[in-house]
C-alpha cells in the first residue's frame, strides 16, 4: 500500500471540499472494494476521505412511492429493513445475497453504485427498480448512470448521496453465483409498473444494461413464455475462465423466465 | 515474451519451446513398469477393451496461512533459531544446517507452531526458508518474511496435474485381467522434492486399487513446463489412480451393461487373497472390499435410487448417483521415534517425532496413554513442533502415518514402562517381577499393589530399585515398521443437476471408509470429511489455470474456486473396520482417504444424471458452464 493522508469528512459539504483542494483524492464508504485495490497498489489516492462519520449518509425511509436509501447505507441495513422488505422484497433480497456477512456489514450501497462493478448486485437493482441516483450536485436517472466497465456518469467531486427506487408492483432478483467469488456472473431484475416492465441484468456485460426485447415482450403478456425465447448476443458479454460470454448470455436468458415464473406462481 | 510450454501434453510436441534447452526435451524421464508387448497381446485377445483418457486437474494446497518464516541468530552462541510452520522440523533444520548453511545440525533449531494444515505443501523446503536463516545469520538481527495469498498462489507446489490414458481388457464375464496404463505428469519448471516420484511410488503402488488384475502396464512420463512445480498434496498419486481406475471400472459396467456395483463386485480382491501383493510389491494385509461397498449401498438406499430420480424429474431436475471404490497407501517411510516422559508433577509426556498440525494428536495420544497405563487423560502432554525437544528420530506428519508410526510408538514405549515398571513394583511389593500384574494403572501382586505413580517416584530413587536398574520410567523407542497399511473405502455421492445451469448440487453423501482400528471416532470423522470436502473441491470447483503464455490465471480467491460449506451436504461417514494385521494397534491411516473417495464418486453422480444425453465422462472440475456445455454438445450430436 502507498502512503495517503486520511480525513474524516464531518458533513457533506466538507467532503466535498476536501475533494476539491486535495490533489488526487478518492472517497472512502465501505472499504471493500477501495481496500483491496490499495493494498495491490492498483490505485494511488493522495488523500482517503472517510464518509463513515456523515450521520445524514445513512438511513432508509419510504417516501411515497419511493424507497430512499441513503449513500452509506449498507447492505445487511438494506436486507434487514422491514420497510424495504415490504416496498420492494426484491430489493431486500438482492441486498441479502452480496457477499458474505463481514461484506455485507461493511459494503454500502453507494460504494457499490458508484463502483459500477460489472459483477455487483445493485446495479441491477438501480437499473430494473427505475432509480435515480442523488448527488450533491445533481439527480441522474439509471438508465444515464452506468456507462462503462467501472465507469458511471459521476464527475470528479461529486458525491453519492442517496439513491431512490420506485416501489414497483412487483419485481423479483435472481442471481447466478460465480463458481469462485460468489459475485453475480449473471442477475436479473424483473420490475412490473403498471403497464410498464424493466428487465436489468448485470454481471454479464461491461455494465448493468436493460434488455428491451425482453420488456416489450413483457408488456405484451407478462408469462414465462414471453421471454423464454429471446436470446441475447455474446458479442458484448464478458467472459473469464469459469463462465464465457456464450454461457453467460444463455444464463441471462434463464434467469430472465425464472424470474417471471417466480412472479407469476 | 519467451514462449511457454504450459500443459504436459504440449511440452512434449517436437516444436514445444524446451524449458532446459540443454536437455533438448522437456521429458524429464521416461518409467516403466510391466511387459509392454505382453500387456498388448493380452489387451487384443480381451473380450472388451475399456478405455478412458482422463485430465487430472491441477490444484492450489491452498493452506488458510500463507507461508511465513523468522529467523533469529544469536552470534555469541552461534545459534540459529527458525521458525516457520512445516510438517516435520527435523528434515528443515538438517537441510539448513548441513546442506544451506554448513553449520552443526545442534547450532540450529526449528519450531513450527499452531499450523493450521499442511496438505502435503508444508512438507517441504522452501527457498524463503533457507533465505530468511541466511539473512538472519549475516545480519546479526531477527528476519521475517511473510507470504500473502497472491505468493501463495504462484509459488506454493501445486497437486495433481496428470493425464491420464487408461486401457483395461475383460473377459466375457466382465472379470478385467490386463490393465495398461499411460501417465503424463506435469512437473513444472524444476524438480521438487517428491513430485517426480507420484505416479509410480505414490500412485502406481495400489494400483490396480483394491482389484485383482494380473497383468499391469505402466508407463509415466514425467514432464517439465513452465508453470509451478507440482508436489504432494493430500492423497499425492493416489487419488490419481484410484480416479482413473474407477473411471475405468465405470465405463466396464456400461460396455457390459452391468450395474456399476456389479462389475466391482466381480473384480474385488477377495478377504481369501490376502496377503494380497500389489504390482509394486507393496502388501495389502487385511480388507472387505464388497463388504465395505455393500454397506455404502446399503446407507444410501443405493436400491431404490431410481424412484428418487423420477422425484427430481418431477421438478425439472436430473438426479444421479455415483460410487467410488479406493484403495489408500498410509504410512509411508514408517519409522518415527517416540518418547514417554515421567514428569516431577505427575504429568506425563509424549515427546513426539511425528507433528500435530490440525490432526488432534495431543487427543489420541493421551488416550493411549491414559490407556495403556492407567495415568489421567488430563495428565498427559503432547510436546512436538520443535527440534529443541523433539526426538533424535523425527519425521514429522505427513501420509497419514500418525496413528501407525506414532500410535505404534507410543504403544511400544507404554509395553516397556510396563515391563521395567513391573520389576520396580515387585521390588516395592516384595514380590517377583514376574507375579506382579499389571491392570488400569495399578500394579498388584497377591493382595498388595502400587499405583504406576507410585512406581514412577519410586524410579526416581536408586535405593528403591533393583540392582543395577538405571534410575527413571522414562523410554524412548524408534519405532519402526517394514510396512504401511493399505486403508480403503467405499464412497457415494447422490447429486442434481439443473439441466438448464450446468449446476451440481450435492443431496447426499456417503462414505465407509475402512480405516482400521479407530482410535478416535470423532477425529476419524474430522479427516474424512476434511479429505471429501478437498476431493469435492477437485471435482467441482477447484482448477488451476494457466494461459498459453504462462500466466497463472486463477491467482486469487475471486477466481480460482475455493469450495464453501454450501457445495456440500450432509456426509453420512461410517466405519467397517478391518483391523490392520501389519501394526500393534491394528490402525490404518485417515487422512487421505477422503480425497481418493471423493471425485471418481462425484464424477460418477454427474455422468449418471447425464445418462439421458449420452454423455460418459465430462473432465474435472464439473464447472456448471463444462456440464452446460456437455448437455449443448450431446444435443447437436442427437440432432445431427
Ligand atoms: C469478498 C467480497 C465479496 C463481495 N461480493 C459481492 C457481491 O456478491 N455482490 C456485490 O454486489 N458486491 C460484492 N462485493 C462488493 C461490496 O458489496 C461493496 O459494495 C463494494 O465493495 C463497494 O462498497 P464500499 O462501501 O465498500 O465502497 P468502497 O470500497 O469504500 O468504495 C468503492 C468506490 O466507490 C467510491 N465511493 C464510495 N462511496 C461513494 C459515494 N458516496 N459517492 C461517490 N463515490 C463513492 C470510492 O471512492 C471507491 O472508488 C464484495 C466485496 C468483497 C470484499
Amino acid at each position: 500500500m502507498h502512503n495517503f493522508n486520511y480525513h474524516h469528512a464531518a458533513d457533506i459539504a466538507d467532503a466535498a471540499l476536501k475533494l476539491k483542494v486535495t490533489v488526487e483524492p478518492k472517497l472512502l464508504a465501505g472499504g471493500m472494494t477501495l481496500l483491496p485495490t490499495l493494498k495491490n497498489r492498483l490505485a494511488q489516492p493522495s488523500d482517503l476521505i472517510d464518509l463513515a462519520k456523515i450521520d445524514g449518509l445513512k438511513g432508509i425511509s419510504v417516501e411515497g412511492k419511493e424507497v430512499v436509501v441513503k449513500a452509506m447505507t449498507t447492505h445487511a441495513v438494506v436486507a434487514a429493513s422491514t420497510d424495504v422488505r415490504k416496498a420492494i422484497p426484491a430489493l431486500a433480497d438482492l441486498a441479502d445475497g452480496i457477499g458474505d456477512p463481514a461484506v455485507r456489514h461493511r459494503g454500502t450501497i453507494g460504494g457499490s453504485v458508484a463502483n459500477s462493478d460489472p459483477a455487483a448486485d445493485y446495479p441491477a437493482g438501480v437499473l430494473g427498480l427505475d432509480a435515480v441516483v442523488e448527488t450533491n450536485e445533481r439527480k441522474i436517472n439509471a438508465d444515464d448512470f452506468f456507462t462503462g466497465l467501472f465507469e458511471t456518469a459521476l464527475k470528479p467531486g461529486e458525491i453519492i448521496t442517496a439513491v431512490r427506487f420506485k416501489i414497483p408492483d412487483r419485481a423479483h432478483y435472481m442471481k447466478f453465483r460465480h463458481p469462485a467469488s460468489g459475485y453475480a456472473v449473471v442477475g436479473v431484475m424483473v420490475a412490473q409498473y403498471g403497464a410498464k416492465v424493466r428487465v436489468a441484468v448485470t454481471g454479464a456485460g461491461p455494465n448493468a444494461f436493460r434488455v428491451r426485447a425482453m420488456e416489450d415482450a413483457l408488456e405484451k403478456s407478462f408469462a414465462p413464455a414471453s421471454v423464454a425465447n429471446i436470446k441475447i448476443p455474446a458479442g458484448d458479454l464478458l467472459g473469464d475462465i469459469h463462465c464465457s460470454a456464450e454461457y453467460r448470455a444463455h444464463l441471462v436468458n434463464v434467469y430472465a423466465r425464472r424470474c417471471v415464473e417466480a412472479l407469476v406462481k | 515474451m519467451l514462449p511457454a510450454a504450459v500443459s504436459s501434453v504440449d511440452a512434449l510436441k517436437a516444436d514445444s519451446p524446451k524449458v532446459w534447452p540443454e536437455f533438448g526435451t522437456n521429458e524429464v524421464v521416461h518409467w516403466e513398469y510391466g511387459e509392454a508387448a505382453k500387456v498388448e497381446t493380452l489387451l487384443r485377445s480381451a473380450h472388451r477393451v475399456v478405455k478412458v483418457d482422463l485430465v487430472n486437474n491441477r490444484i492450489a494446497p491452498a493452506p488458510m496461512e500463507p507461508r511465513v518464516v523468522a529467523a533469529k541468530y544469536d552470534a555469541a552462541e552461534g545459534r540459529l533459531t527458525v521458525w516457520s510452520p512445516t510438517q516435520g522440523g527435523r528434515r528443515i533444520q538438517m537441510m539448513l544446517a548441513r546442506t544451506l548453511l554448513k553449520m552443526a545440525p545442534d547450532k540450529v533449531r526449528v519450531i513450527s507452531i499452531d499450523t493450521g494444515g499442511g496438505f502435503g505443501v508444508r512438507s517441504k523446503m522452501f527457498p524463503e526458508t533457507a533465505m530468511v536463516a541466511y539473512a538472519a545469520r549475516q545480519l546479526g538481527r531477527p528476519v521475517k518474511w511473510l507470504g500473502d495469498r497472491a505468493e501463495t498462489f504462484v509459488s506454493d507446489y501445486h497437486g495433481r496435474d496428470q493425464i491420464n490414458h487408461a486401457q483395461m481388457g475383460l473377459d466375457r464375464d466382465g472379470k478385467a485381467f490386463v490393465l495398461k496404463v499411460e501417465t503424463l505428469l506435469n512437473v513444472g519448471a524444476y524438480l521438487s522434492e517428491n513430485g517426480l516420484r507420484l505416479p509410480m511410488e505414490g500412485g502406481g503402488r495400489i494400483i490396480p486399487c483394491g482389484y485383482h488384475i494380473p497383468d499391469f502396464y505402466f508407463s509415466v512420463k514425467p514432464t517439465f513446463t513452465n508453470t509451478v512445480c507440482t508436489d504432494t498434496y493430500r492423497g499425492a498419486g493416489r487419488p490419481e489412480a484410484n480416479y482413473l481406475m474407477e473411471r475405468l471400472m465405470d465405463k466396464a459396467a456400461e460396455t457390459y451393461g452391468l450395474p456399476r456395483e456389479e462389475i466391482r463386485r466381480r473384480n474385488f480382491i477377495k478377504p481369501s487373497q490376502f496377503p494380497y501383493k500389489t504390482h509394486l510389491g507393496f502388501v495389502i494385509d487385511s480388507g472387505d472390499f464388497a463388504g465395505t461397498m455393500e454397506m455404502a449401498l446399503e446407507h444410501s438406499n443405493w436400491a431404490a435410487f431410481e424412484e428418487r430420480r423420477g422425484r427430481s424429474a418431477a421438478r425439472g431436475k436430473l438426479r444421479g448417483i455415483g460410487l467410488a471404490f479406493f484403495i489408500e497407501g498410509a504410512g509411508s517411510r514408517p519409522v518415527e521415534g517416540m518418547r514417554v516422559r515421567f514428569e516431577d508433577n505427575g504429568d506425563v509426556s509424549v515427546i513426539a517425532g511425528t507433528y500435530s498440525h490440525g490432526q488432534g494428536h495431543a487427543t489420541v495420544y493421551s488416550q493411549l496413554v491414559h490407556e495403556f497405563l492407567g495415568v489421567d487423560y488430563d495428565k498427559v502432554r503432547l510436546i512436538n513442533g520443535d527440534t529443541g525437544t523433539s526426538p533424535e528420530v523425527s519425521n514429522g506428519t505427513f501420509g497419514s502415518r500418525s496413528s501407525m508410526v506414532g500410535g505404534g510408538g507410543v504403544k511400544r514405549a507404554c509395553d516397556a514402562i510396563i515391563v521395567k515398571g513391573k520389576k520396580i513394583a515387585a521390588r516395592l511389593l516384595q514380590s517377583d517381577a514376574t507375579r506382579v500384574t499389571f491392570e488400569a494403572g495399578v500394579f498388584r501382586a497377591q493382595t498388595s499393589s502400587v499405583t504406576m505413580a507410585d512406581v514412577a517416584a519410586a524410579a526416581r530413587d536408586p535405593n528403591k530399585l533393583p540392582d543395577g536398574m538405571a534410575p527413571g520410567l522414562d523410554e524412548y523407542v524408534v519405532y519402526e515398521n517394514d510396512t504401511e497399511n493399505f486403508p480403503n473405502g467405499a464412497h457415494v455421492a447422490e447429486i442434481e443437476v439443473d439441466p438448464e445451469t450446468g449446476v451440481v448440487e450435492i443431496l447426499n453423501y456417503v462414505a465407509v471408509d475402512d480405516c482400521g482400528v479407530v482410535l478416535n471416532p470423532f477425529i476419524v470423522h474430522g479427516q474424512i470429511y476434511g479429505g471429501i470436502a478437498q476431493g469435492i473441491g477437485q471435482a467441482l470447483t477447484e482448477n488451476i489455470v494457466y494461459d498459453a503464455e504462462g500466466q497463472l490465471l486463477s491467482g486469487t480467491f475471486m477466481d480460482y474456486g475455493m469450495p464453501r460449506a454450501g457445495h456440500f451436504s450432509h456426509i453420512d461417514a461410517r466405519f467397517n473396520a478391518m483391523p490392520a494385521k501389519t501394526n500393534e494397534l491394528g490402525v490404518k491411516g485417515a487422512g487421505e482417504a477422503g480425497c481418493c473417495g471423493a471425485p471418481p464418486a462425484i464424477v460418477s453422480a454427474v455422468v449418471d444424471a447425464l445418462g439421458s444425453y449420452g454423455i460418459k465422462h465430462i473432465d474435472m472440475p464439473l464447472s456448471p458452464e463444462r456440464v452446460w456445455r456437455a448437455i449443448q454438445e450431446s444435443r447437436v450430436n442427437k440432432a445431427a
